[in-house]
């Protein structure tokens, strides 16, 4: 989580900076004394916290250890180590500080990336015995990598090693090096005990050859994160709400800034819109400015078709819509990523499927040495290429932090994540080894033959609706008038095409994507498909209508479901009432019917060939087929 | 050699570094105590102030939740973080509540609650259902007793979760209440029996969140996880929020946190407006939860009820 930092009013009315820091390091370095010894030197402790762990250490005959203030779980106590992201607050002289603790121990990287990953600092903890050790380094690329690029280091246990700065220059300067070759420069290292409190709030006698700043001040130091405000507009659309006759747009402002009035685009599509209002709660619309960082809502002065994972940009300064990305990115899963791999990415609010068509670096950063490329294994790092089915708006991290990242799930459960490191552009990217051949015809010179233009019509609806039979009829009726229409029926194109895919959620979508596509070309080269499938998902068919654009003429067949079930062409109905036909659509209520459809019939209350004129006036009434009185009107 | 090259390195160097290009910073012994200087202070123009940033950040949890599950509800216990919480909502959904407010009601609030209950519920127009929890001789004896009467809500709202099969429920838990609840998730997977794992839970960075909870288990949805007490009063106060009285001071003392009757005690002040409570959280050592008498009858009970689900 990423609260956008700003200033923290206190209650006295003053303003200070708020910094989030992390604390990481090899396990056992340190870090919680080091987090317990800061709450003290700081008086941030609670009252009675600390007498409360010495009497529990005292109860189970131990030494009382500053680290048992964030071991407060019972588990972690019995196992010695901390296991999870801890968010304390304190306050150095100038700053807010909400300390998050990370473990160090390689078994929960996780848990170290959840909390480096809201961090605007981070110290950084060696041990003065133990020296720089793989877990060091791969901290050390894992804040880099997460964007976190004001690290100050501290060099702890100083009392371990009679306090020799000797022994510190050797540590500072190999950390130093590991660092800089990251494009890390440590604003300080620090010579500390946090056991003792030596370097943490005091410069004590004992290391009284440093003269740098302490930990505190190091910490007092440290900048808020910048604000995105000056970056360009990006708003990715979380979800559409119709409350109260609105239809609103709502996400999160990223980058930028926007009004009433802007001229935006909607990516990837790349829809042009006005910004008719900022909507609010409890008072509406909202006027002036809305920055970086706000949660929005904003209508639109005409209706788009938008969908959640879309990016709202200002005309001109949008992001590229991309279907292949190439990205950095840290595997958190057991089973390592591979090339052909198939996953699932979150882009802001995009959801997609993806394949991992290159791995082009595998290492681990703790030995800071390459392995093999064909895959990448848990907590190592990587660049990938990946190729998505359909295209999403992204940014490179450079041009923007907070489009230019992704994460990637595995079995529902967040694998990995990464940063954009370059978008292949255009409005159909294509693998750079396939080039597409057009057409040697142009559309008019088809139409001029079969007086129409390309179009998809989609007709949806239950199983047993009519879909078949009027698409059979609407085929028949444009042929006859010289057209030039394609079936496309959505179980012949099952038996083929589509033979892999079965009836899950994901096939469905993907089945009739293909179907989409499929249409989209005949379409594109003059002619109508005509599509004929249950498609019950009212995003699957979102989907086909973005696709298809402005070709999409949908259809619903919205037949009774009491007829739809006596017609029973298939005996698919029956089947399913005799639990023999898994997954059909019909007898549950999974069928998603449109409302956005340029057409419904209801077969049951109407005649095939009543049926098909009307399809026919409709494609008509709009610009698919040729008007002739007004062509023949041109021509008199 | 690494992925790190020279060239790669700058493309992620302006959003952090400073704004004069300088991510290195020189330190000098009178630094320390002095106050952030004005050109620093100008670099962070507060177009947004630190509510605005919580509130926007809730709104992002609220919508992402609503996005992504199918059946959520928010856990009403009608204290002061989960009435801001239903604000939150509020301002999410444009003024609506788009799921249901849950009270598992232990039948031991106090009357003030009940009463809040009574009247928000229909002003805020909530879709509210109370859920009773079962007689406390169904709970486990061997709990000390504060525990034993806390047990009883997580058997409540199990019953709860299986009666209307919720797949995400919204609680109010904040990181700086309990040390355990500094562990939390935002979005957070509980079990079928709704325990927590603390040892085994997702990855959860850039605001991405793991809302694929098994079958049987559902979410726990933290909304103002990120918020203090010191935000939750400060919000109520610039959003004009109602509250239960029993938080303000009355004859020397008030309530810090509301929980059943029996088991929750009022602690010493003369905070008589929620101003006063402000200034006197500035001062103040003591955890908020130190009238709840479960957090403190062994040194693990609070850690034993949030593996079972307590929230």
């Amino acid at each position: 989580m990423l609260v956008p930092t700003s200033i923290s009013a206190t209650p006295n009315g003053t303003t200070r900076p708020q910094v989030r820091i992390v604390i990481v390091g090899h396990v056992d370095h340190g870090k919680s004394t080091l987090v317990g010894r800061l709450l003290h030197e700081t008086g941030s402790l609670p009252e009675g916290k600390l007498e409360m762990l010495k009497a529990v250490s005292a109860r189970r005959g131990m030494p009382f250890e500053w680290s048992f203030l964030l071991d407060a779980l019972q588990t972690e106590r019995d196992q010695g180590i901390t296991i999870d992201t801890t968010q304390i607050r304190f306050r150095t002289g100038s700053r807010d500080i909400v300390l998050i603790d990370a473990p160090g121990h390689a078994e929960f990287l996780r848990n170290m990336i959840t909390g480096a990953s809201q961090a605007d600092g981070a110290l950084l903890i060696i041990d003065a015995l133990e020296g720089v050790r793989d877990q060091t380094r791969r901290h050390g690329y894992l804040l880099h990598l997460l964007g976190v690029k004001q690290v100050a280091v501290v060099v702890n246990k100083m009392d371990r090693v009679d306090f020799s700065g000797a022994r510190f220059a050797a540590i500072s300067q190999e950390i130093s090096a590991h660092l800089s070759a990251l494009g890390v420069t440590p604003s300080a290292v620090i010579p500390i005990s946090a056991r003792d409190g030596d370097g943490v709030a005091e410069r004590t006698p004992r290391i009284a050859w440093y003269h740098g700043a302490t930990v505190v001040e190091a910490l007092d130091a440290l900048e808020p994160a910048r604000p995105l405000e000056q970056l360009a507009l990006r708003l990715p659309v979380q979800a559409i709400y119709k409350f109260d006759d609105r239809r609103i747009l709502a996400g999160r402002i990223e980058s930028g800034h926007l009004a009433a009035g802007d001229q935006i685009v909607v990516m990837p599509a790349g829809k042009v819109a006005k910004i008719k209002s900022v909507e609010g709660w409890p008072v509406t619309p909202i006027n002036g400015s809305q920055t970086a960082g706000r949660s929005v809502g904003i209508t639109l002065d005409r209706e788009l078709f938008v969908e959640r994972g879309d990016i709202i940009a200002h005309v001109g300064t949008s992001p590229r819509d991309t279907r292949r990305i190439r990205a950095r990115i840290f595997w958190l899963h057991d089973k390592p990523l591979t090339t052909g791999a198939s996953i699932l990415i979150r882009l802001g609010t995009r959801e997609t499927r993806a394949v991992v068509v290159a791995i082009n670096k595998a290492i681990d950063p703790g030995e800071l040495s390459s392995v093999e490329t064909t895959s990448i294994a848990r907590n190592h790092v990587g660049e990938i290429d990946i190729s998505l089915p359909q295209a999403v708006a992204a940014d490179p991290y450079g041009d923007n932090p907070r489009t230019g990242r992704l994460v990637i799930e595995v079995n529902g459960r967040i694998a990995g994540g990464g940063l954009v490191l370059s978008v292949d552009t255009g409005q159909r990217a294509i693998p750079v080894d396939i080039v597409p051949v057009e057409s040697a015809l142009r559309p008019d010179e088809r139409s001029a033959r079969y007086r129409h233009h390309g179009a998809v019509v989609w007709l949806t609806g239950l199983p047993g609706s009519g879909k078949s039979t009027l698409a059979r009829a609407l085929e028949r009726r444009l042929f006859g008038n010289g057209g030039s229409p394609v079936l496309l029926d959505g179980d012949t194109l099952r038996a083929g095409l589509n033979s892999d895919l079965g009836f899950s959620a994901a096939d469905r979508s993907e089945n009739i994507r293909r179907l989409a596509e499929v249409a989209t070309h005949l379409a594109r080269n003059g002619h109508i498909a005509i599509v004929a499938a249950v498609s019950p998902s009212r995003e699957d068919r979102a989907a086909a209508r973005r696709l298809a654009d402005m070709f999409f003429r949908e259809v619903y067949v919205a037949t009774p479901r009491e007829v739809c079930e006596s017609r029973d062409p298939k005996g698919h109905y029956a089947k399913a009432r005799a639990g023999t036909l898994q997954a059909f659509t019909g007898i549950g209520n999974d069928y998603q019917p449109p409302t956005n459809s340029e057409l419904t019939i209801d077969t049951s209350a109407r005649s095939v060939a009543e049926a098909t004129d009307a399809i026919e006036h409709m494609l008509a009434n709009s610009e698919i087929l040729f008007n002739e009185l007004v062509d023949l009107a041109a021509n008199i | 050699m690494h992925l790190l090259a020279p060239e790669t390195s700058k493309d992620r160097s302006f959003w952090t570094e400073a704004p004069d290009g300088a991510a290195v910073h020189k330190f000098s012994p009178d630094q320390s105590s002095t106050q952030p200087s004005p050109t620093a202070l100008l670099a962070l123009a507060p177009s947004m102030d630190h509510l605005d940033a919580l509130e926007a950040q809730s709104i992002y949890i609220f919508r992402e939740a609503f996005a992504r599950l199918k059946k959520l509800a928010l856990l009403w216990s009608l204290g002061k973080d989960s009435n801001v919480m239903i604000w939150l909502a509020r301002k999410a959904f444009f003024g609506h509540m788009p799921f249901p407010a849950l009270h598992v009601d232990t039948g031991k609030k106090f009357p003030e609650m009940y009463a809040f209950r009574d009247r928000y519920g229909k002003e805020w127009q909530l879709d509210l259902r109370i859920e009773p929890c079962p007689p406390l001789e169904t709970i486990d004896p061997t709990l000390p007793p504060a525990a034993r009467s806390a047990a009883r809500k997580t058997e409540g709202l199990k019953l709860a979760l299986a009666k209307y099969g919720f797949d995400g429920l919204v609680a109010g838990i904040r990181r700086d209440e309990e040390a355990t609840r500094a562990k939390e998730r935002v979005f957070s997977p509980r079990g079928t029996e709704g325990g927590w794992d603390v040892r085994d839970q997702p990855p959860e960075f850039w605001d991405q969140f793991n809302a694929s909870p098994p079958p049987g288990a559902h979410l726990r949805i933290h909304p103002i996880l990120h918020w203090t007490e010191a935000d939750i009063w400060a919000y109520t106060k610039r959003e004009n929020i109602p509250i239960i009285p029993l938080y303000l001071a009355n004859g020397g003392k008030r309530y810090r946190s509301l929980g059943d009757r029996d088991i929750t005690n009022p602690v010493v002040s003369n905070a008589a407006s929620i101003e006063e409570i402000l200034i006197e959280l500035d001062g103040t050592k003591v955890p908020e939860r130190s009238g709840r008498a479960l957090d403190h009858e062994t040194e693990d009970a609070f850690e034993r009820l949030r593996v079972a689900g307590y929230l």
